[in-house]
């Protein structure tokens, strides 16, 4: 797969983004979307979320081995696809569309950004590859430009502490865990010996954990300014792209619930033919186009480095707001059918919501944009 | 751009130095080079090139520092009435009017909305009767909501020529000569107690058969080329990131550390936000536009801003406190150039109610996206088999 859409140029350049999608985008998104139209049915996915396991592990296998997407911005030599940061958006579309409960957001963003800022060569092909499966043990909630995380502390370097609400540390071979040394240092660390148990969370096809360290040794990544750039380029990273997920979501909400307002007839006649449905609708899809240029424009701000931070929090302050309107409506349309288990509305609304608090919830984000802006 | 272009382009800079020939003749240079409208037939301002390479075209003259017309006088013009001469025109209409449009000899004006014809256009009653001998048409009726009817030499025109068939049926488009006897214009005061737009009342106007675009009762189908232009004209542009109205927000913001307070800076926020992602949008569909023909698209940038625009400007009001009491001037005038930009908060705020209303209700624009891009039913429709005349009013 080549990058077909990427660009080289400055760091500050709002000008230059590319919003559009490029042919090798659309056919990832084809094939990703065939194979999750065959592997991950609503009803299976609904299924999922009251099982013993809550990921689907065949499905990851096959995004790995099928189509070898879990690597797409990792360089070819370490066995990734070469490809770019706008590639995997396109798939995380594909992903939220379906709410797959697969562990790609944490193992091929957030875990993948943060080694590759940190230039490392022996996690990241296993990772690319989709042999094994990582994540960032952070709160889910923690958002970009804060403090150092300091759940978890070194001691004789052995890490302690718990991290709660960690999202797909379930399916994880190997943790990344920021932790602070003795003397105030930031380190980064790569673990393998955690103990994570399940929580019961809002979303279920992304459960989070709580992952317990007790005198854990761990591999040291990096540490301080290394450490937290690391943790900038994962947490801005996944907060950008977090938005294609989103917009996944709110284009599923959008697109079954303008055909279910086609199909349901009351009063004699489609219900998609009432103004007040009609133009709740219309609104919706303004929202979910500027949403695409909103997540298009993050996807492409992390592939050229250009305002990363910036467009990160944008995304988030945006997207959050929008994928849960979308998902909100798409409940209220469908009426009656809209509120019950067997309808998938309810998974969409519980994964529109958890994503908006995850990486911070949109007040945070603006609190960026103001501090970047000088607002 | 290929090379060919790239070179007509490089030739017609080097033939009329930009900084020293007169705008009209640059501009007519640039028509009959082939370089106005390059997707447009040869002879008529354009080379037959596709419509995407325009933009580098636009790019290339304005990197030259090329002049160009004022889009608030020639907007109409270049952006309504050019493609529907092209698209309708008889080849004498496109072969008089498209040359002296472009270089900005002539203005343009857009007789369309009537008193009793607002967003239900296809209602319009304003008349049109062909006289048997000479084949010209006589023209009765009043128009309104008319920007630059005081300052135009020609108008596009929509008129009743068959009250006996349904209206959507029964309308012609023609070009009307605004300097003809018979057209009467008066301006209209807004709200803001300006008087950008003009009321207009044609009494026996004549207008030759040869100045009718389309055929007789085709006027709705030649209608629609202009309107999906219009809304594309009015939310398709590209904008820096504050650019807009939010820039002047933004600014009056950061020039006033003393009016801070945290929900004032949430709702600030808010908006920037908002108006980033309309930005981004209208990027977007600029990037995908430049290739196609405008589409329903235009539709949503239009609605975006409408509701941006007008949320912004009352938040500047609420933000600059008892400053906000006050208004710049209501004594009556009409604006040479008018723009939101430049005017007073209190002028922003209610000049930004028009944006909801005019090329477009909002309410119609939602109903144009639900019934063309989502494929949602049409209304019930009640005037639909009904000849115009027996119409409820």
């Amino acid at each position: 797969m080549n990058a077909t859409t990427t660009t080289d140029q400055g760091s500050t350049d709002q000008g230059g983004a590319d919003l559009g999608y490029s042919e090798v985008e659309e056919e990832l998104r084809a094939n990703v979307r065939a194979l999750l139209a065959d592997r991950a049915p609503a009803n299976a996915t609904l299924a999922r979320t009251e099982a013993e396991q809550t990921t689907d592990t065949a499905l990851w296998r096959a995004l790995a081995g099928e189509l070898g997407v879990t690597g797409l911005p990792v360089p070819e030599e370490l066995g990734g696809a070469g490809a770019s940061w706008r590639e995997t958006a396109v798939v995380l579309e594909e992903l939220g569309r379906a709410v797959a409960p697969v562990p790609f957001f944490g193992s091929c963003v957030l875990a993948t950004a943060a080694l590759l800022a940190l230039g490392e060569r022996k996690i990241l092909p296993q990772l690319a590859s989709g042999e094994a499966v990582g994540t960032l043990a952070v709160p889910f909630a923690v958002a970009p430009g804060g403090a150092f995380p300091a759940d978890v502390r070194v001691s004789g370097g052995l890490l302690s502490g718990t991290v709660r609400h960690v999202a797909d540390a379930l399916a994880a071979d190997v943790l990344l865990v920021p932790a602070v040394a003795a003397d105030g240092t930031a380190e980064l660390y790569a673990v393998t010996g955690a103990a994570v148990e399940p929580m019961v969370s809002l979303d279920m096809t992304r459960q989070l954990a709580v992952v317990t360290l007790e005198e854990v040794e761990g591999i040291l990544l990096a540490s301080g300014a290394d450490a937290a750039t690391a943790l900038d380029a994962a947490l801005e990273t996944g907060a950008a792209l977090l938005a294609s997920e989103q917009l996944g979501v709110a284009e599923w909400a959008l697109t079954t619930t303008v055909a279910y307002a086609k199909e349901r007839h009351q009063f004699g006649r489609p219900i998609g033919g009432f103004q007040a449905v009609k133009h709740r609708l219309a609104d919706l899809w303004v929202l979910v186009t500027q949403l695409r240029a909103v997540a298009r424009a993050g996807a492409d701000a992390v592939d050229r480095d250009a305002e990363r931070a910036l467009y990160a929090a944008l995304a988030q302050a945006f997207a959050s707001g929008a994928a849960v309107t979308a998902a909100e409506e798409a409940v209220q349309l469908h009426g009656g059918i809209g509120f019950t288990w067997e309808h998938p509305a309810h998974l969409y609304l519980k994964r529109a919501k958890s994503a908006s608090l995850a990486l911070g919830a949109a007040d945070r984000h603006r609190a960026r944009i103001a501090s970047l802006t000088h607002l | 751009m290929d090379a060919e272009l790239s070179r007509a382009i490089r030739d017609l800079i080097d033939e009329h130095d930009p900084a020293t020939t007169p705008v009209a003749d640059f501009l007519g240079a640039r028509f009959d080079a082939g370089l106005a409208w390059v997707h447009f037939p040869e002879g008529l301002g354009g080379r037959s090139a596709p419509r995407s390479v325009q933009q580098e075209v636009n790019d290339a003259f304005a990197a030259a520092g090329a002049p160009t017309l004022d889009i608030g006088r020639h907007g109409i013009g270049l952006g309504m009435a050019a493609p529907t001469l092209l698209a309708h025109g008889s080849d004498e209409v496109r072969r008089r009017f498209l040359r002296p449009l472009w270089t900005g000899e002539e203005i343009w004006c857009q007789l369309f909305s009537e008193p009793g014809a607002g967003s239900d256009l296809a209602a319009l009653g304003t008349r049109a009767v062909q006289e048997p001998d000479s084949g010209d048409w006589i023209v009765d009726g009043q128009k309104v909501w008319t920007s630059l009817a005081h300052e135009a030499d020609w108008a596009i025109l929509v008129t009743r020529t068959d009250p006996d068939v349904p209206k959507h049926r029964g309308m012609t488009y023609f070009v009307c000569d605004m300097h003809a006897p018979g057209v009467e214009v008066r301006p209209l005061r807004q709200a803001t107690g300006e008087a950008e737009f003009n009321e207009v009342f044609l009494t026996g106007v004549r207008i030759p058969d040869a100045h009718r675009l389309g055929e007789v009762g085709d006027g709705w189908r030649v209608a629609q080329t202009t309107l999906m232009n219009e809304r594309v004209a009015i939310g398709g542009h590209a904008e820096p990131r504050e650019g807009g109205m939010i820039g002047v927000l933004a600014r009056t913001w950061r020039e006033h550390p003393e009016l801070h307070t945290p929900a004032l800076q949430d709702a600030l926020l808010r908006l920037w936000v908002d108006a980033e992602a309309a930005r981004l949008t209208s990027e977007r569909l600029r990037q995908q536009l430049a290739a196609g023909q405008p589409g329903p698209e235009g539709s949503a940038a239009k609605l975006a801003f409408a509701r941006l625009n007008q949320q912004i400007s009352g938040l500047e009001l609420e933000l600059l406190g008892a400053e906000g009491l006050e208004y710049h001037d209501w004594t009556f005038r009409r604006p040479a150039n008018p723009s939101m930009l430049e005017g007073s908060p209190g002028y922003r705020y209610l000049r930004a109610k028009g944006n909801s209303i005019e090329g477009g209700t909002s309410e119609i624009l939602r109903g144009i996206i639900a019934e063309r891009v989502l494929g949602l039913p049409q209304e019930i429709r009640v005037d639909k088999d009904v000849a115009w005349k027996d119409l409820p009013r």
